[in-house]
């Protein structure tokens, strides 16, 4: 007897990732897709893409998507929401995308308890134009823009959105993860389950922060890049569950 | 139907509401706050949407992601927030996305004034935003024909899956005038948007709307297909009104409020016996060249009015080409011009050619 152990979600489309060797985007996407199919949702679910290196994510997953410009997911997520409650939305934005240029909309649409999902990814540098400093890029840590490395002085502070969305009441589930181990992989794919679930049971706006690697603009191997990830990333952004609304299944 | 006095930031609400709009997503500026605060109030009696934004920028993407659904949705605004929205605006109509926006005018550039002005008719109408794209641009003169535009520019904006822009100004947005509002929409009766809006890809392949493509050979076919559809629109919507032109030596060329102004004018010139009749482009794009250039076949003097440095001009220059001389009168900065002034300026006109 042959056992079907594993294979491609239903809510990706098959189409081979352009993301580099080492890069996390593929592992949160498959997740993602995971998850969807197991709450049921793809038929009804519509996903935003960003501006970035995940900015073909829309391709990668087997449901009606679009881009939207630069930080500006949350926005058009909630036009979508508020057109068709009767839907699902999510975004997946880098940290350029989420926490630079869009941190208006993302603030805002995370206060009013915008019944939409956000996946997003902290890698702490811009990857598609090609590893400029983001506002996640750690202190002293060397990008094409701050070639001295980031300076507080001049550059200003790592950017903390889990901690900033924590205050926002409209939150129904806010969570940081990493995916360096197949444990954490686990504990992310869970993270991601509830963020759905928040919109699904009609709670409110759910975020899932993941902590991950670009080895191609850190320059390192992936291994050396994972880590890094835990030496340096952990203690400036400590994981954790900030907010849970959803509470356990079943 | 019997006709109800109403301000224009409000009639325009009302019109789309009966036009089958239920979604409305915009931030407070002046001189069209009215506007967002009717259909905060009439919305929810419809069943409809009001959702007061964070920003312009914002507002424009919440438009991007109704109109994904296929949605009727719209905003206001005013001058420095259409500004803002210029990107977005961009984006929806390289992704084909229908909506109505209404930019009541105001005095700048920059922050500017709050009183009415018509200085953003080449943002209107040249593009705004990046890349090559159109807007339709309604200009209406009445609130009667705020009224009717409006439940037009919704129309349009789905049967050319395009942003339609209602361009107005503080003067129209402010005044109150009878007006008869049309029948509610069925909404059952609008357009059917299934084959390409994003509504879940059940039992179908997924609906992807985009204004990307990473292959410059892709992205020329979609900027033709805009071309196309651009065309298309040039030749089936141009709208105009002609006033006492049939004789007219004189053409008095005028869009929004402005042209009503200008038809007082008309009147006063006529009573001296100077013949003089009125040119307003209803749609500003497509622009009606074609028609004003027949008249440059019989009329002598052109006399474009504006509240702005000589915006319409350079079109109204376009369509008469260097055949008849093109007088040019404005006020700028907020600054609405009198009957009288017009009137007194086309006379000393008049007496420099002579």
């Amino acid at each position: 007897m042959k056992k079907l152990l594993y294979k491609m979600p239903e809510s990706l489309s098959g189409k081979e990732f352009t993301y580099c060797p080492g890069c996390h985007h593929g592992i949160v996407h498959r997740l993602i897709a995971e998850v969807i199919d197991e709450l049921g949702i793809r038929e009804k679910t519509l996903v935003v893409a960003p501006i970035g290196c995940s900015v073909f994510a829309y391709q990668f997953f087997n449901m009606d998507g679009t881009i939207a410009a630069h930080g500006r997911a949350p926005a058009v997520a909630t036009g979508m929401k508020r057109a068709r409650p009767d839907l699902y939305v999510f975004t997946y934005q880098g940290d350029g995308d989420l926490a630079a240029i869009g941190t208006a909309e993302i603030m805002h649409a995370a206060n009013r308890g915008e019944k939409i999902t956000t996946i997003f990814i902290n890698n702490a540098i811009y990857g598609m134009t090609g590893g400029q400093m983001a506002p996640t890029t750690l202190l002293g840590m060397k990008t094409t823009t701050t070639p001295y490395g980031r300076d507080a002085q001049k550059d200003g502070y790592p950017m903390h959105m889990c901690e900033f969305l924590k205050e926002a009441k409209g939150v129904a589930y806010l969570a940081r993860t990493k995916v360096t181990t197949p444990q954490d992989v686990e504990k992310t794919k869970k993270a991601i389950k509830k963020a759905f679930l928040a919109q699904v049971k009609g709670i409110g706006f759910g975020l899932v922060e993941v902590l991950s690697t670009c080895p191609t603009n850190w320059g390192m191997d992936p291994i050396s890049a994972m880590k890094w990830l835990e030496e340096n990333m952990i203690p400036e952004y400590p994981l954790g569950v900030f907010i849970d609304k959803v509470g356990d299944e079943k | 139907m019997e006709k109800v006095m109403v301000k224009g930031t409000e009639a325009i609400g009302e019109a789309a509401i009966r036009a089958g709009c239920r979604h409305f997503f915009g931030y407070p500026i002046t001189p069209q706050s009215e506007l967002p605060e009717y259909m905060s109030k009439r919305l929810p009696e419809v069943g409809g949407v009001f959702l007061q934004t964070e920003s312009e920028v914002a507002t424009v993407n919440m438009l991007y992601g109704a109109a994904c659904t296929g949605t009727r949705v719209m905003t206001s605004t005013s001058s420095p927030g259409f500004s803002l929205m210029m990107e977005g605006v961009s984006y929806m109509a390289c992704a084909q996305l229908p909506a109505v926006f209404v930019n009541v005018v105001r005095g700048g550039p920059g922050l500017g004034d709050i009183q009415p002005a018509q200085g953003d008719y080449w943002q209107a109408t040249k593009g705004g935003g990046h890349g090559d794209y159109k807007l339709i641009v309604l200009a209406p003169a009445t609130v009667q024909e705020a009224v009717d535009l409006t439940v037009l520019a919704f129309d349009l904006a789905d049967k050319y899956r395009t942003p339609t822009l209602i361009l107005a100004d503080g003067l129209l947005g402010q005044m109150m005038e009878p007006v008869e509002f049309p029948e509610f929409r069925d909404l059952s009766t609008l357009p059917d948007h299934s084959s390409w809006a994003m509504t879940g890809a059940k039992d179908r392949e997924p609906h992807i709307i985009t204004s990307f493509d990473i292959d410059p050979y892709i992205l020329e076919k979609m900027n033709l297909e805009l071309v196309k559809k651009y065309r298309e629109i040039e030749k089936n919507e141009i709208r105009w009104e002609e006033f006492k032109t049939e004789d007219a030596d004189i053409v008095i060329t005028a869009f929004g409020t402005v042209a009503r102004i200008a038809k007082s004018v008309v009147e006063m010139a006529r009573k001296d016996g100077l013949k003089v009749g009125l040119f307003r482009p209803i749609t500003v794009w497509p622009f009606p060249y074609e028609p004003l250039k027949k008249l440059a076949d019989k009329a002598e003097l052109f006399f474009d009015v504006e509240m702005n440095m000589g915006q319409m001009l350079e079109d109204v220059k376009l369509a008469t080409g260097d055949r008849k001389p093109v007088a040019f009168y404005s006020r700028m900065g907020g600054v609405v011009p009198t009957p009288n002034e017009i009137y007194e300026a086309l006379k000393k006109e008049i007496g420099r050619r002579e």
